[in-house]
């Protein structure tokens, strides 16, 4: 015999249970319409995978999950998909879901299934991807998809496996009459769960208000390693972390889950539509609720097709309707009042409860907090209620985290002592959902602060890339220009040409500019300097070494000696002539003015002539040209100056040749025309 | 040593008080330089309160410019909209300051919007990607733009610059997902609580 723990605070409210256990299960039969909505459980909704006038037939898929922490959804019934749409559907805040509206066509007609003859040949993941096909969520209350929670890592020892049918809440017995009549299916159900995640023992917690229930699932478990834990009465013992507590005196930490600390728990419906999804292989689209309150005939539990509106269920009841009139899904203690009457039973739907006025009176108004602290001790989490009261009213967050308030399992029992008729749960819920919104809120904050700041450094890098880019070339164009000074213009005719061309346009801009031309010619003259002065020492190094370079280094100092005598008497000449260029000088003219005009003025020259005069005058130039190369030539050949300089004379000479050849001919050809 | 001090009390007592000062000194000195906090740390926990929506309404170029300015020159604390009251609350509450109403010329408090670009209207110019300070719109130059709705922050930087007018900011729909319970009025009498053990007012009565 199991010992049995007890866990802190709890209340004993009127049962009323056996209301609604006069009666066995009744099958609720088809409805005309059915509501299937998307999104009925925790985790993301499923996504339609049919199509409005499509024909779907009685466990046909007719929504896919989306992502792992989701289920699907399947036809309860044969018929014709109506409209998919949205819809109200049993949530406190009276919004529509998109739903799958299907209207049925009376044939309940099967989709071909097939269920599994013996599950322990079958791989766990096949089993476990069967349970998720099948569309199971958790049917106690919160509606967490099982195959999730079932989904152990096999580094996870799991040492006990729990099955809750506790089922403390006031009203409800649709556990308690499973156990009665379905006590077979839900060993059957817990076999499975066994094979699944192989627990060192396997319990069925029952709480001792229902003595036939206890005894049909004693008989049920006779030759199996299931064992019956029998408890007493009290609310709310069927919370998870609760009924953990009175099975293994354990306690699951707080933030943390069963499996910390070993422990699965699963509701007894969901072991029956397990059951039935592997064994059957039909997907869970009926369930077992109750119908009750002093407001129905006849309370009992159905046996009904998931999307079946309520209204049609406690019709079925003998529903009478009254002033103020509530429906409301779930219990009394944890459930909510429904909007309204049409919408559809989901897979968390234990209980519809329709209590009249005097059955459930609206409470008195809320009186001040008498500090009593009878919620303390009513409490079954062992939280403080009344400083949570307080904290949630002056909205300190920090302080209700402190306090623990994500351990307050919502089971109400804190309002239903306080004398003073305090909504406490309300406050909590609304404080929870303030600081998961406000967390969330903060992460998403810190997340575009780091998007931010990343975007910040990116255009920070971007602009130093471009900045070293533009230092890279400016860099490069300086050591050519270096380079080119450095080298001696005679040396190399194509570096030389470039000097030119540059020290021209350094004139050109320096006479733009209005600088002094005097400087441009002292510059020379220091750089002829300059350019002798290494000459001179190349020359020394040489004689010294006894290169055969001697000789072609030694005409070389000469000339640039002679180059600097040039760039001297310019120099003196350009000074002499300094006071009367400057009084020639037209003020603030542009040389480039100047130059295109001249180009322009020539142009118009060569317009104006004649073909024949155009072809002569060509002639002419180029022979002036080529006289010119001519004569360099021979300077440079008289001067022994390098082959390559040479060279390229000569072949500018025959080029020029050539091209007083061609002149020649188009003069002629003028001519003659 | 025990003669030292008994002949010369004062001397006795003040080199041992100068050389506590000294030893204590050099290791306050010590940990200053190697216990250093880089930065203000007040920056960083203004930071922290602010939105982060960058969306530039106090007049800085993002909340840490903002942060930085509330830290080092005094600059008001209600100038952020998107913050709110509860920022400003926040706000004040960390720096021990008087908590002031919102500034009315940096913009009202609204509800959280999301930038959403009529793709068919973009004409690809990509100056809202220029200007979007979280890097939330996708697309290239003749391509159509779109917003990543999950890291918009609903600052209306991308507005403006749009020469096409294509892009609207959508407050946040109520939803199932952002559904939440509210704190109860303590005046309504309307209760969700179902049970209690309270008896019925009439039966009370009687």
């Amino acid at each position: 015999m199991r010992k049995i723990f007890d866990f802190h605070g709890g209340i004993y409210p009127p049962e009323n249970k056996e209301q609604s256990l006069r009666s066995g299960i009744r099958d609720a039969g088809i409805p005309p319409q059915l509501i299937i909505p998307l999104s009925q459980h925790i985790g993301a909704a499923s996504t339609p995978v049919v199509a409005v006038g499509e024909r779907v037939l009685k466990g046909q898929l007719i929504a896919r999950a989306e992502g792992f922490v989701s289920v699907p959804q399947h036809a309860p019934t044969s018929g014709t998909v109506a409209a998919i749409e949205d819809r109200l559907i049993a949530h406190p805040s009276g919004f529509t879901s998109p739903s799958i509206v299907i209207d049925s066509d009376g044939l309940d007609e099967w989709v071909a299934h097939e269920g599994v003859a013996d599950y322990t040949a079958v791989d766990r993941a096949d089993l476990l991807q069967r349970i998720r096909d099948a569309g199971i969520a958790g049917m106690g209350g919160a509606g967490f998809p099982s195959a999730v929670k079932l989904s152990v890592g096999p580094e996870r020892h799991v040492k006990t496996l729990i099955l809750n049918g506790t089922e403390c809440e006031p009203y409800i017995t649709a556990d308690a009459i499973l156990l009665r009549e379905r006590a077979d299916r839900i060993v059957e159900g817990t076999r499975i769960l066994q094979h699944l995640i192989q627990p060192d023992e396997t319990v069925i917690g029952v709480e001792d208000n229902k003595p036939e229930g206890i005894a049909a699932l004693r008989e049920a478990v006779q030759g199996t390693d299931i064992e019956v834990a029998v408890f007493p009465t009290k609310y709310p013992s069927g919370g998870e972390k609760q009924l953990i507590e009175i099975l293994t005196g354990q306690q699951v930490p707080s933030g943390g889950l069963p499996i910390d600390v070993g422990i699965v728990c699963q509701n007894l419906g969901t072991a029956v539509a397990i059951r039935d999804a592997v064994l059957d292989g039909k997907p869970l689209i009926s369930r077992v609720t109750t119908v009750t309150g002093e407001a129905v005939d006849d309370p009992q539990n159905f046996d009904v097709l998931l999307g079946t509106p309520m209204r049609y269920l406690i019709d079925l009841a003998g529903f009478r309707p009254g002033k103020k009139q509530r429906l409301i899904m779930g219990g009394p203690m944890m459930g909510v009042t429904v909007p309204d009457p049409d919408v559809p039973v989901v897979k968390v739907t234990n209980c519809i409860l329709v209590p009249t006025a005097q059955e459930l009176p609206t409470p008195p108004p809320a009186q001040a907090c008498i500090r009593c602290g009878m919620c303390a001790e009513a409490c079954p989490a062992s939280l403080l209620p009344q400083q949570l009261y307080w904290f949630a009213q002056g909205k300190e967050h920090e302080k209700l985290e402190q306090h623990n308030l994500f351990d307050c399992i919502e089971c109400g029992a804190c309002s239903f002592v306080c004398p003073s008729n305090i909504p406490l749960v309300q406050y909590y819920r609304a404080s929870k959902a303030e600081i998961v919104k406000m967390r969330a809120d903060h992460d998403r904050a810190e997340a575009s602060r780091a998007r931010f700041e990343a975007r910040q450094e990116r255009l920070a890098r971007e602009e130093a890339e471009k900045e070293a880019k533009r230092a890279a070339r400016k860099k490069a164009a300086e050591e050519k220009a270096r380079l080119a000074a450095q080298s001696d213009g005679a040396e190399d005719p194509v570096q030389a040409a470039i000097e030119r061309a540059k020290a021209k346009k350094a004139a050109q801009q320096a006479g733009a500019e209005g600088v002094n031309e005097g400087d441009a010619l002292e510059k020379a003259v220091a750089s002829a300097r300059k350019r002798l002065d290494t000459a001179q020492l190349k020359l020394e190094e040489a004689q010294q070494s006894g290169s055969d370079l001697v000789d072609a280094l030694a005409s070389g100092v000469e000339k640039t000696r002679a180059k600097l005598e040039k760039a001297e008497q310019a120099l003196a000449a350009y000074q002499g002539e300094q006071p009367q260029a400057e009084a020639a000088k037209t003020p603030a003219v542009d040389p480039a003015k100047v130059a295109i005009e001249k180009a322009m003025a020539a142009r118009a020259a060569q317009a104006a002539l004649s073909p024949e005069e155009k072809a002569r005058q060509d002639l002419e130039k180029l022979e002036q040209r080529l006289a010119k190369t001519r004569a360099k030539l021979e300077d440079s050949r008289a001067a022994g100056e390098e082959a390559k300089i040479i060279e390229a004379l000569d072949a500018t000479v025959a080029r020029l040749e050539e091209k007083i050849a061609g002149a020649r001919e188009a003069a002629g050809v003028a001519e003659e025309t | 040593m025990s003669d030292f001090i008994t002949q010369y009390p004062l001397l006795a007592a003040l080199l041992a008080l100068v050389s506590l000062g000294l030893g204590f000194g050099a290791l306050l000195g010590f940990a200053a330089v190697r216990f250093r906090t880089e930065g203000n740390p007040i920056v960083e926990q203004i930071n922290e309160i602010l939105p982060q929506t960058q969306c530039g309404q106090c007049g800085y170029p993002g909340c840490r410019p903002y942060a930085e300015a509330i830290a080092n020159t005094d600059e008001a604390i209600n100038k952020c909209p998107p913050g709110g009251e509860a920022g400003i609350q926040a706000l004040a509450d960390l720096l021990d300051v008087e908590a002031i109403p919102l500034d009315e010329e940096h913009g009202e408090e609204k509800a959280k919007a999301v930038a959403y670009i009529r793709e068919a209207e973009c004409i690809g110019c990509t100056k809202c990607i220029q200007a979007c300070p979280v890097d939330a719109i996708l697309g290239a130059a003749k391509q159509m733009h779109t917003v990543i709705t999950s890291e918009c922050t609903g600052c209306d930087l991308c507005v403006e610059p749009c020469p096409v007018d294509c892009i609207d900011m959508i407050s946040e729909q109520a939803s199932l997902r952002s559904w939440q319970w509210t704190l109860p009025d303590p005046v309504s009498r309307e209760v969700t609580i179902i049970a209690t053990d309270a008896t019925n007012p009439e039966e009370r009565a009687a």
